[in-house]
C-alpha cells in the first residue's frame, strides 16, 4: 500500500511524536509537580497556608488552561524562538508544549495529593513529622497510585497536543496527517497516522494502568 | 499494688491551666473548650469522657498543641508548650505518641514499615530502625504479619500496629483518641488489656479519650468528665464512679438505666453505694428483718472498676417516714453510701 519511503517517514515521524510527548511531559512534571505540591501545601487547611501565594498560582494555572491549546502556541512562539533558536520543528514546540501541560499537570498532582487522608497527615505531624517529611512521605508517597494514573491522563493529553502542534510546523504525526491528509488529501496517509496515535495511547495506558496496579498496596 | 502505683503518680506530666478554645466560623464563635483545669501525674491512665461533640477531641489534640488553645497554658513536665518554637515543639511531639479511632496508617507501607516511620523521620538508620520495630511487633503480638499491608489486617490488628507505631519513640505519654470506637467488644477488650500493659511495663502516662464508660472502667484509673466544652468533674476513676457529683456525671455514669423515675416520685427512693468490704454481708435482708418492714429494690448493679466491684441498688422506701429513716439510718451505719434521690435526673 505504501513504499518504503513513506513507511520510513512514518516510523521517524512517530519516534518524534513519542520524543516530543516524553519529554514535554517529562519537562511539564518539573514545573507542575512542585506547583501542585505548594498548591496543596499554601490551601487554607494546609499544612503551611499562604492565601497570596495560593491565589497566584491558583489564577495562573486557571488562566493557562483556558487559553486553547492552538491559540497558546501561535501567542509562545517569540518565546520559542528565544529559548530553541527556532520555531519550528519537534524541539520547538517542546516548549509550548511544556507549558500548556504544567499547569494541567500541578491541577492533576493537586487533586491527587487532596485525596491523601487528613488523618494520616495528622498521625506524622503527632510523631513530630517536618512539612518536608510530610510532603515526601506521607503525601506523594501515599498518593503514588493516583499520581500514576493522572500522569497516564497527563501524557494522553499532551500526545493530544503534540498532534496539534503539526499545524504550525510542529513536526511528528500530527504534522504528517495535516501535510498528507489536508493538504494532499491522501487519507489513507492520514488515517494510518491517526491509527498509529490511537496505538501509541492504547500502550500508555495499558503501561500505566499496569503500574499503578502493581504499585497499588490498598486493596488485598 | 495499688499503693505502690500511688507514689508514681505524684510527679505531674501534664497541666492544663485554664485552657479555652474557639472556632470562628462563618458567623459564630464556637466555644469547643472552656476554662479547662486538669492534672494528669506520671504513670495515671487519664480517661476523659463524654458525649459526642463535648470538646474531648479537641482538648486531646490541645495536649500536643495539633489544635493552639486560644487561652491558657499547656506544660508537659513543666514545659509551657506556647513558649516553645515550631521546632521545639515537634521534638517534644516525638515523645507524645498519638493512636487513633481509625488508626491513621500509612496504607502503602507494609505494617513493619509503617512502625519504622517515626524512627525514619528523626533520621535513625534503617537496620536499627527496623530491629527495634520487629521488637515492637512482638510487644503487640504481630510478628508474623510484619510484611503484611494493612488492607490485609482486621481493626484490632490495625490499633496494634499503631500502638507499636505510637511506642517507636520511647515516648514518656501516649494519648488515645477514641482509640477502640471502631472496634468490636472483643477486640475492644483486647486492645486495652494491651495499653494497661503497656501501662505498667513501661510507665507511660496514658490519656484515654472515649465516649464510653466500659473503656474507663476496664483501664483507667483517673477520670474527667467533658460537657459541653468545660469540666464537670474530675477525680479517681472510684470517686466519680460511684459517687458522682454533677448531673453531667450523674447523666453519663447512670445512663445505663433509662428507668422511668416518675414513678418513684413523691415516694422515697434511696441510692446505696456498696464498697469492696461491704458486699458480703447481707445488709438488705438485715436491714428489712430489723425495721420489720419490705422495700422494694428497684435497681441493682455491680460495675468492676479496676478489678473491685462496686454495687450500688435503688431502694423504695416504706411511706412511713419513721420507718424510712430508721432504714436510712442502719445503712449508714453499716458506713453504705447512702444518698436520698429527690427529683432524679
Amino acid at each position: 500500500m505504501f513504499d518504503a519511503q513513506t513507511v520510513a517517514m512514518l516510523a521517524k515521524e512517530t519516534w518524534i511524536t513519542i520524543y516530543m510527548t516524553l519529554t514535554s511531559t517529562a519537562m511539564a512534571y518539573l514545573i507542575g509537580l512542585p506547583m501542585g505540591v505548594t498548591l496543596v501545601v499554601t490551601a487554607k487547611e494546609g499544612l503551611k497556608p499562604h492565601p497570596v501565594v495560593y491565589k497566584v498560582l491558583d489564577f495562573v494555572a486557571n488562566i493557562v488552561r483556558s487559553v486553547p491549546f492552538l491559540i497558546l502556541l501561535i501567542m509562545l512562539i517569540p518565546f520559542t524562538r528565544l529559548i530553541v533558536g527556532k520555531s519550528y520543528g519537534a524541539t520547538a514546540t517542546i516548549v509550548p508544549l511544556t507549558i500548556a501541560a504544567a499547569p494541567f499537570i500541578a491541577r492533576l498532582v493537586e487533586s491527587s495529593l487532596l485525596e491523601v487522608d487528613k488523618g494520616v497527615v495528622e498521625a506524622a505531624q503527632s510523631m513530630g513529622a517536618s512539612n518536608w517529611n510530610i510532603i515526601w512521605k506521607v503525601l506523594l508517597a501515599e498518593a503514588r497510585v493516583s499520581l500514576i494514573v493522572n500522569g497516564t491522563i497527563a501524557l494522553a493529553t499532551i500526545l493530544g497536543y503534540s498532534a496539534m502542534s503539526g499545524a504550525v510546523g510542529g513536526g511528528g504525526l500530527g504534522d504528517v496527517a495535516i501535510r498528507y491528509g489536508y493538504h494532499r488529501y491522501q487519507m489513507g496517509i492520514m488515517m494510518v497516522t491517526v491509527v498509529l496515535l490511537v496505538l501509541l495511547v492504547q500502550v500508555m495506558q495499558y503501561i500505566g494502568t499496569k503500574i499503578s496496579k502493581k504499585m497499588d498496596k490498598r486493596n488485598r | 499494688m495499688i499503693r505502690v502505683r500511688e507514689r508514681m503518680y505524684e510527679e505531674v506530666m501534664i497541666s492544663v491551666k485554664d485552657v479555652s478554645k474557639s472556632f470562628a466560623s462563618k458567623d459564630a464563635v464556637v466555644n469547643a473548650l472552656d476554662h479547662i483545669n486538669l492534672e494528669i501525674h506520671r504513670g495515671e491512665i487519664y480517661g476523659i469522657i463524654g458525649m459526642s461533640g463535648a470538646g474531648k477531641s479537641t482538648l486531646v489534640r490541645c495536649l500536643n498543641f495539633l489544635e493552639r488553645p486560644t487561652a491558657g497554658t499547656v506544660c508537659i513536665e513543666q514545659n509551657d508548650l506556647s513558649a516553645m518554637s515550631e521546632e521545639e515543639l515537634r521534638k517534644l511531639r516525638t515523645k507524645i505518641a498519638m493512636i487513633f479511632q481509625h488508626f491513621n496508617l500509612l496504607m502503602q507501607r507494609t505494617v513493619l514499615d509503617n512502625v519504622c516511620f517515626p524512627l525514619e523521620i528523626v533520621g535513625v538508620p534503617k537496620k536499627q530502625a527496623r530491629e527495634k520495630a520487629a521488637e515492637l511487633l512482638k510487644i503487640v503480638d504481630l510478628e508474623e504479619k510484619a510484611k503484611a499491608y494493612p488492607a490485609q489486617l482486621s481493626g484490632g490488628q490495625k490499633q496494634r500496629v499503631a500502638i507499636a507505631r505510637a511506642l517507636a519513640m520511647d515516648p514518656k505519654i501516649l494519648l488515645c483518641d477514641e482509640a477502640t470506637s471502631a472496634l468490636d467488644p472483643t477486640t475492644t477488650k483486647s486492645i486495652l488489656a494491651l495499653l494497661k500493659d503497656i501501662n505498667r511495663r513501661f510507665g507511660i502516662t496514658m490519656v484515654i479519650i472515649t465516649h464510653e464508660m466500659a473503656v474507663v472502667q476496664e483501664i483507667c484509673t483517673h477520670v474527667a468528665i467533658i460537657d459541653q466544652g468545660s469540666l464537670a468533674e474530675s477525680g479517681t476513676v472510684e470517686e466519680v464512679f460511684t459517687r458522682p457529683k454533677t448531673k453531667a456525671g450523674k447523666k453519663l455514669i447512670y445512663q445505663g438505666e433509662n428507668k422511668d423515675y416518675s414513678l418513684m416520685h413523691g415516694k422515697k427512693c434511696i441510692r446505696i453505694v456498696f464498697s469492696e468490704n461491704s458486699s458480703f454481708e447481707p445488709v438488705i435482708g438485715n436491714m428489712i428483718l430489723e425495721c420489720k418492714a419490705p422495700a422494694n429494690i428497684l435497681l441493682a448493679d455491680t460495675k468492676d472498676i479496676g478489678g473491685i466491684a462496686h454495687g450500688q441498688m435503688i431502694l423504695q422506701l416504706p411511706e412511713d417516714e419513721m420507718i424510712a429513716n430508721h432504714m436510712i439510718e442502719y445503712l449508714r451505719e453499716r458506713k453504705l453510701g447512702v444518698e436520698v434521690l429527690e427529683d432524679y435526673v
